[in-house]
């Protein structure tokens, strides 16, 4: 029993992992749609996908509306994210224009690219992690930021 | 239906990235940081996602979406500079702050003002997204 809190992490990033995987599968089987973030909101920012933009911020509603509704019953509000507004808009900026470039992030080309075994979205797993990987060693190894 | 489906799929989705410990930067630097104190817990959570959507993949065979139309058809495998290069950026951006465009959304409730910087910044990429890829001449 004394293991228990040092596998909840995994176990919670499991089961939270097979609801990803759930709501993906819905709106595939559903809506013939693959559940990817960065295309959902990018085809909302640049004005793309505004021919089904209700479904697109339909979509987005549900995922600001459930984490409010969880954290009714569980705090799980930390984010440890940090305040250097430098380093906020960098990431941001670098995540907006990699993602629309390579047409996938974490959920399209991870989750629903690599469960379809696509080698688009196999080979661009590997490199945004190989690259975060790189980043993260740079910054905090070797400059000791982050 | 089409939107009734996207809202239940948007909850499991956004509360899958909270119970699971995305919406968490530390955990996502964490995994990231392999020379340091490696957090595998997003393997387990890439893992766990990928279990539901394959079968979903699966149960596509011979069949169309609930509500019509088509299911995507799989992508051409070229693996063009665009894929690359965007990658890498990202990649770059995701360890920077440690989120990637799905829990920096979920996160917006709870997330402060730092998430919504990033949020805009990660907007204002997106928007530039076009010329960035005309200036690497594809």
């Amino acid at each position: 029993m004394e293991n228990i809190a040092f596998q909840t992490d995994w176990l919670y990033g499991l089961i939270g992992g097979l609801f990803i995987g759930l709501g993906g599968a819905v709106f595939l089987l559903g809506n013939g749609r693959i559940m990817g973030a960065s295309g959902l909101i990018g085809g909302l920012v640049d004005g793309s996908g505004w021919s089904n933009g209700a479904e697109r911020i339909t979509f987005l509603a549900g995922v600001i509306i459930m984490p409010i509704i969880v954290l009714q019953f569980w705090d799980r509000s930390e984010t440890n994210i940090t305040d250097n507004v430098i380093q906020l808009v960098a990431a941001g900026l670098l995540v907006g224009i990699g993602t629309r470039i390579a047409n996938g992030c974490t959920s399209g080309h991870g989750v629903c690219g690599i469960s379809r075994l696509s080698l688009r979205g196999i080979v661009a797993t590997v490199f945004y992690i190989l690259a975060g990987a790189v980043t993260m060693a740079f910054f905090r190894a070797v400059l000791g930021w982050i | 239906m089409k939107l009734m489906i996207a809202l239940i799929a948007g909850m499991f989705f956004g509360g899958g990235l909270v119970v699971s410990g995305m919406t968490d930067t530390a955990k996502v630097q964490g995994w990231l940081d392999v020379f340091g104190a490696w957090d595998p817990t997003l393997a387990f959570v890439m893992g766990g996602a990928m279990i539901p959507m394959a079968i979903a993949w699966i149960l596509t065979k011979g069949r169309s979406p609930l509500t019509g139309g088509q299911f995507p058809a799989p992508s051409e495998p070229k693996l063009g500079r665009d894929l690359i290069v965007g990658s890498v950026l990202f990649g770059m951006g995701w360890a920077l702050a440690g989120l990637c465009p799905g829990p920096s959304i979920a996160a917006i409730s709870f997330g402060g003002t730092s998430m919504l910087i990033f949020l805009v910044a990660m907007a204002a990429g997106m928007f530039l997204a076009p010329r960035v890829r005309s200036m690497m001449g594809t």
